[in-house]
Formats: structure tokens, sequence, C-alpha cells
């Protein structure tokens, strides 16, 4: 594969001008999990300058979709240089300015990206010292820094500024040994909130997304696109749609479009193309998808085995065999994909929407039978990514097309392109096989997850006698081999794998509780060794005001917890069914955290409560319907994503522990939701729920087997 | 067939010449440069792309040009006044009521629109009011405390 590594540091102060550089890359650990097999024995993954301006900019390969990255790594950078926040500028995602990046996904910016940050910004203070020594001839041990200005200790009118210190310099930098970073008592930007950097330009409609930008000459374009994936043209006929008046028609390799400078007048022409399909009969539908993954599932990785299965369940008085599934789930961001591209003189510049502008560049490029170098993608706010944005389908098209129409062209994806082109979160199955012994303890555990990966399969509990497997991976990552098991494109959705596998593992240990006839806390503490986790459910549960019951109490209540991202998560939930129509109304979560450090506590709450409003997508209403490779939901008419009137009271807690470093925020609060709302739809009904989401539906037939069977809660026992 | 309409925009007078069909969310995006006024769904069930005529929100995806033809139309372009944030917008920095702000300006028109109508709306109202904006962020709990945090709106000229 051809990519560039950004470019040197010669052409790099060509491009910036002077000042204090200092270039940092992540250790080489981060650089393993980051891209496998790769090695860069000089690649710098950021760098900040310190200009003549005294202004400290940063340049990051990471891009801001809402999670608030583009102020914490400011924090970051201003707490370890010694400055305030307002005089740290962000540029982000911009492939030419920016050292090579792979994506903003995985919570992974504070967690891997920050220290080298933080350990960049701090070096440049020593460099900055060390000037500032020479310059007032007084040794480094008698200076102190204060908002960017170097002073005498004993003498504060002996005094040089950062500006004047970077002024005509050339200096670069690289960051060899770490200088000592601030400790958390040292903190004076770090651990706290900060308004937004991004909050104003946001509120007032400047901020620019990719469908924002425009360029004079620019064409929108509209593709013709399939009615479902597989599908291929029988016959097309484009005369009426050409003979519009500004219609630019585009056919080149299958691919078919319309350009015009207005892009309702691209829409009209769109729909003047007369196309027949010939369209694969469908083999899948939502109901036979599920048998689907287990035949086509072999040979398991084992990503984990102590003690002896047969062993523990000789040992078990009970045993319960389960089966849980979710359906496919959209990205749904409110931003559909969009891309502008200009490409003149053998050189591409595109503005895209994407969480990955370095593998977007390295795409467009091989598709334009470019080198790297000469493609730049810029990489403006993104409209909600949520793994989403990582396909880059868009901008790959709208390069295409403006490299034919020599003109810059725009792609902006309809609503119904948004669903039909949506990576979704993959249709999953997990089987369990678990057993409790006389005394109310888990004996054994066999787990079996199908088609979501391994992430949130591993349970947080001290189990004797278990197994975990993962069965075809990811099912999207491309190092499995053979056939894709999906009928249409999947992909990584907020916490990839980890909501199905906390939602069934969660689910298993409260319906154990409950056969143990045990509070459901008090069952999972039982289990636990583990500091942090126990931790986060004892703060859950003094903020939720948790009483001891054993499940079905009729209350509503429920927990569930889970690891991810290096972040303990501790969720606990309260709700009301209505019986009649199985309607699930969420009363009230309350979810603690244990993050390590946290860099600014309001942003990581702002990560929980979206997550644990977006977690009530997937664990009620959201399931992808289609038909083969037919995408059947393509608006928010019949795709129904968390409202206003859905919203619970959130309340977050974050357990404190600055002993250890940042952990991720974005994704983990997500993951306990289904399960926790499943345990509190048991304890408020005595149903048990197996499938995501729990749809009204549902939940009322859940509660009608349940009255028929007459006893409750063993419809998943074995 | 073009036609000139005029309307009001954002406080001053606006005349365009062109198909009074098109529609308002495009010729405000294209023909003006108004882009903080967003495409979500194309169907009028996001709001994303809120705007106000005559002091009532409508969905600029689905409102031909020629209906506002002599009518006032506000844009979040024109929220803020002088350099001064609007109270709403003051409250979504300081609630935190925005996270990747692609929703921001339709909620914004959406919650301007629920307060001339109901100056001091419960909690409740709020989210009923602003039922009909979707935000896949989850900042939901946020922007009804920015809305009622700014509430009642203060007197503006």
């Amino acid at each position: 594969m051809s990519e560039s590594r950004g470019i040197d540091r010669r052409s790099f102060f060509k491009l910036i001008g002077g000042g204090i550089v200092v270039f940092f890359g992540l250790d080489p650990s981060a650089l393993f999990a980051q891209d496998r097999g790769r090695i860069y024995p000089e690649d710098f993954n950021a760098y900040l300058l310190i200009g003549g301006n005294g202004r400290v900019t940063v340049y990051s390969g990471k891009i801001e979709m809402g999670q608030g990255v583009m102020t914490s790594q400011a924090q970051m950078a201003a707490e370890e240089l010694g400055v305030a926040l307002s005089s740290i500028d962000m540029v982000l995602g911009d492939t030419e300015l920016c050292p090579w990046d792979m994506g903003t996904f995985g919570s992974l910016t504070t967690r891997m990206f920050g220290p080298a940050l933080r350990a960049a910004a701090a070096d440049a203070r020593a460099v900055l010292l060390r000037l500032a020594a020479r310059k007032l001839g007084v040794p480094q041990a008698a200076l102190v820094v204060d908002d960017g200005v170097v002073f005498v200790a004993s003498d504060p009118a002996r005094r040089i500024g950062y500006g004047e210190l970077a002024k005509g310099a050339k200096i670069a930098h690289a960051v060899g040994e770490r200088a000592a970073t601030r400790t958390v008592s040292e903190f004076r930007q770090m651990g706290k909130s900060p308004q937004r950097l991004d909050a104003p330009e946001k509120v007032t409609g400047e901020a620019r997304y990719a469908a924002d930008i425009r360029l004079p000459g620019m064409l929108y374009a509209r593709i013709l696109r399939p009615p479902a994936h597989g599908a291929t043209v029988a016959r097309l006929d484009t005369t009426a749609a050409a003979k519009l008046p500004g219609v630019k028609l585009i056919r080149r390799d299958g691919l078919v479009a319309v350009l015009h400078a207005d892009p309702e007048a691209a829409a009209a022409a769109l729909e003047r193309i007369q196309a027949e399909w010939r369209v694969p009969q469908p083999t899948v539908d939502g109901e036979s998808i599920f048998g689907h993954l287990l035949s086509a599932s072999a040979d398991p990785k084992e990503i984990s085995h102590n003690g002896a299965l047969a062993a523990g369940r000789a040992n078990a008085a009970q045993v319960f065999e389960t089966s849980y599934r979710k359906g496919y789930v959209a990205h749904a961001p409110i931003e559909p994909h969009a891309a502008l591209a200009r490409v003149v003189d053998g050189k591409a510049t595109v503005w895209a929407s994407t969480q990955t502008p370095f593998p977007t560049r390295d795409r467009i490029a091989q598709a334009l039978r470019f080198d790297p170098k000469n493609v730049r993608v810029i990489t403006p706010f993104v409209g909600g990514g949520f793994g989403g944005k990582s396909s880059d389908r868009q901008a790959v098209e709208a390069a295409q097309l403006a490299q034919i129409a020599g003109k810059p062209v725009q792609i902006a994806w309809t609503r119904a392109e948004e669903f039909f082109y949506d990576a979704f979160d993959p249709a999953a199955v997990v089987s369990i096989v678990s057993g409790i012994d006389r005394r109310g303890r888990i004996s054994f555990w066999d787990y079996s997850v199908y088609a979501a990966g391994e992430r949130g399969a591993s349970p947080c509990y001290e189990l004797p006698n278990a197994r975990v497997r993962s069965f075809r991976g990811l099912s999207y990552d491309p190092n499995v081999t053979g056939k894709s098991l999906h009928p249409f494109a999947v992909g990584p959705w907020r916490a990839p794998g980890a909501n199905m596998n906390v939602f069934a593992v969660e689910s298993q240990i409260d319906l154990m509780a409950a056969a143990a006839a045990a509070d459901p806390l008090a069952f999972r503490l039982r289990h636990l060794k583990d500091p942090r986790m126990i931790g986060v459910l004892r703060a859950a549960a003094d903020a939720f005001g948790w009483k001891p019951a054993a499940a079905p109490s009729g209350r509503g209540v429920g927990v569930a917890c889970s690891i991810d991202a290096g972040t303990y998560v501790a969720t606990m939930a309260e709700l009301k069914v209505d019986p009649a129509s199985g309607r699930v109304s969420v009363q009230r979560i309350v979810c603690a955290q244990d993050m390590g450090i946290v860099v600014n506590p309001d942003g990581a709450k702002m990560q929980m409560e979206g997550a644990i409003t977006m977690g009530l997508g997937y664990a009620l209403t959201e399931e992808l319907r289609f038909r083969g490779g037919e995408i059947l939901d393509r608006n928010f008419g019949s795709y129904a994503i968390p409202r206003f009137s859905w919203l619970p009271k959130i309340e977050t807690v974050l357990v404190s522990n600055d002993g250890l470093a940042p952990q991720g925020g974005g994704e983990p609060a997500i993951t306990p939701m289904g399960a926790v709302l499943a345990n509190a739809v048991f304890d408020a009904t005595g149903a048990r729920l197996f499938r995501l989401p729990m749809t009204p539906e549902r939940v009322r037939s859940a509660i009608a087997a349940k009255a028929a069977a007459g006893e409750p809660e063993r419809a998943g026992a074995g | 067939m073009k036609t000139a309409i005029q309307f009001r925009l954002n406080g001053r007078p606006a005349t365009l010449t062109t198909d009074g069909g098109r529609t308002l969310l495009w010729v405000l995006r294209t023909d003006l440069g108004l882009t903080g006024t967003k495409y979500g769904c194309g169907t009028g069930q996001c709001g994303a792309c809120t705007v106000i005529v005559d002091g009532k929100a409508v969905r600029a995806c689905l409102t031909p040009l020629k209906d506002v033809a002599d009518r006032e139309v506000l844009t979040i372009e024109g929220l803020a006044r002088d350099g001064r944030l609007h109270p709403l917008q003051q409250a979504f920095i300081d609630h935190g009521g925005l996270q990747c702000g692609y929703c921001t300006s339709g909620m914004l028109m959406g919650a301007y629109a629920l307060l001339l109508q109901n100056r001091e709306p419960s909690r409740a109202a709020i989210m009923a009011g602003m039922e009909r904006h979707l935000c896949r962020c989850g900042a939901h709990q946020r922007i009804v405390g920015a809305i009622a945090a700014a509430r009642p709106m203060e007197e503006r000229s």
C-alpha cells in the first residue's frame, strides 16, 4: 500500500515559518497498537509550534466530532507549557499540516495520544527555559514560568515571554527523553472544565462542516444509487437528465452522476435518470440473520480459558444455557457524510467529514492514481461520527468527480444515502452456558460470541472454570478471511462489540443472581476482587440509593458494569414497564466511572451523558430493517433514535483515581446500557429479555410467555 | 420560472430573483451563503434546518422560497446581535448544550420559537416543545437545562 508519511522538517518550516517546534511521537507500544507491523523510526505523530507572537499551535491528526478533544488536547498542552488556554490554537486533521495519525476512534485520543502530547509540551517548556536562562544570564533553576512568561524567581522584573524567545528561531526539537510532566497536585489547567473552545462558533452557526465549504465554480453532485447492495444496472437511460439546463452528466466505470451549480437541480436531474436493476435474491433478513451467523461461523479464537469446564459443570446446582441476540444498528449522525474536492494541477484537496483523514487521503490517492503527497485532506468539524465516518466513500467519489469534471465538486449524502451506505454495527449472537453451585457461587462459565468480536467479552469477575471464545472475530476485520457474513457493510460503532458482549455477560450474571435469590449488586460483589470495579459499583450504589433485594422485586431497578477502554463503569437504572403496551420508560440512570486522571471533568460527564442517552436507542428501539441487501429504513421516521421525551434523569459520578493516567472517555458508559435496562425490566416484570432492542412487542411477549409459564424467570434457564 | 422575491432576512431586506419553488434551505445555504442552517433528513423529521418565519419555527427543508415572500426570516446567523450572543446561545455554551454542534443551530432556533410561545416553560414543556429535534450525541439533558436557564429571556430590542 502506498502511503506518504507526512512531510519532512525542512518543508515543514517552509510551510509554517519560524518558531520553536517540538515534534513528538507515541511510544513504541502505542504505535504497535495503532498499526501493527509498521515501524516509525522517524515519524512524529504531532507537533506543537511556539510562534514569535507567543501563540502556541498544536498540530494533531485527531479530529473534533463532538467529543471535546479540541479542548482537552489544548488543556493538556497549556498545562505542561505553562501558558493560558486562550493562547493555544488547534489545527486538527489536516493531512498536510499534521503528522500521520490512524484516526480518531477507540477512546484513544486522551488515553494514548494524551501522554505524548503532554510530554512534548513539557519538553517545549524545558527548551524555552534553557533559552531564557541563556538570555537572562541566570541558571535555569532560578527561573519560573507563568502564563507564557519566564522570569527570575527572586527578581520578577527580569522576564521574557515565550514569543520573544521564539521570535526568529527555527528550532526543531524532537522529544527524546520525556521531560517530567506535572503531577495532579500541580495541575492548573487539567482537571478543570473551561468553556469548550468550539462552543462559540457552534452556537452562532459559524462552525464549518464539510458540506458548508464553498469554492468558486463548485458543482453539487448526486450519484445514481442501487436499490439494494449487490444490485447491478440492467438498463440505463440518461437522456432526459442530460437535457436539463446546466446539468453535467458523468458516466465512468459504473459511476453515474449528475452535477449542477444548484444542489436541488442536481437532485431533479437524478430523478430523470431511468435505471432498471438486477437485484439479487435476498438470502437473509432481520430474523434469519442469526441462524446464518451461527452456521457461517467456524474456528473460534479462544480468548481465555482457565480451570476445567467439566468439573465446574459437575459442581453446578443449577445450569443456565442461554442465547442473546442483537440486530444491526445504524450510526445515524445528524450530519450525513459530505466532502468537497478540488483537483488542480495534479494535486487534490478534499474537505471531508471523516474520522480518519490519513487513511482517507491514501484511498483518494489510490482512486485518482496520485501520490499521497499530492492529496491533502482537510477535516472541518465533524457532525458526529460514533465510528461511522471511517469508510470515506463520499470523499473518494467527490475527488473522482472533481477530477473528471475539472471543477470543484461537493457530495453531501441524503439521509437515505447515509442509511444505505452506513457500515452498521453488526448483528451478533452470544451463547452462554454457566452454572452456580449450592452456595450461590458461579461454578463455571462457557461463553461464545459470534460476529461481535471480543471487546467486552471477558467478564470482570473472578470465575473458576471459565472459557471465552470468539467466532469470526469482529466480522468486518480485514484480517478475518473469507466471505463477509453480512449482506451489507458493517463496521465499528461506539465501543464496537462491547455493547453486545456486556449485554450478554451482565444479563447472565443477573439471571444467575436471581436464581440464587441474591441481590444483584451483592451477587456481583461476591464475585469481584478488582478494587476499581468494586469502587465504581459502590459509588453508583451510593448515588443511586441502592436498596438490596433479590430480583424481580417489582421496583424496576437494575445494575450492570463493565470495563472498556481502560475505564471502569457501573450503571444503575430505574424504569417503568407498561404491561399492556410493553413500553419501557426509563426514569433514572446513575453512572459511576473510574477513568483515572480526569483531564476535563465536565467534558467527561458530557461524554457519559451522551453515551447513556445514545445507549437508550440500541437498548430500546434501534434495529435496522432489511431484506438481503435492501435497506428498508432510510430515514428517522421508521428508524427511531432517542428523543427528548425518552430522557431519564441522568446522574454521573467520577470516581477519583489520580494515581492512574487518563483512560478512555467517549465509549465506556454506553457499554452497560443494554444490560442495565434488561436487568431493570426483569426486576420490574420478572420477564427476561434476551434480544436487543427491547421493543414494546418483545417486552409484551416476554411478559406473556412468563405468565404462560406461570413461573418467574426460567425462560432462559436450561 | 424566475421572479423577484422579497423578504426580511435577519433584520435586513433581501431580494432574490429566482424560482420561488426552490427550497428555502438550499437557497440559504447556496445563494445566500448562510450555512449555519443544516440539512439533516430532508423530510422535516430531525429539525436541523429549523429557522424562524414570522416568529414561528419552520423546517427550511420543506419550505418553498415563495412562502417567505414579504415575511420575516430569522436564521442562526441572525440570533446574535451587535456581536452580543443571544441569552439562549450563552446558555447553550454555559450548560454544555452541544457536542458535535450539527443539530445546534436547529435546536437554538426551535428553543427560540418555544420561548416566544411560552416565556417560562416547565421542564416537561421544554421536552415536549423540543421533541421533534434530534440530537445523536446525547446532549439532551444539557439542552433542556440550557433552555430552562435562558428563561425568562432578556428583553431585546
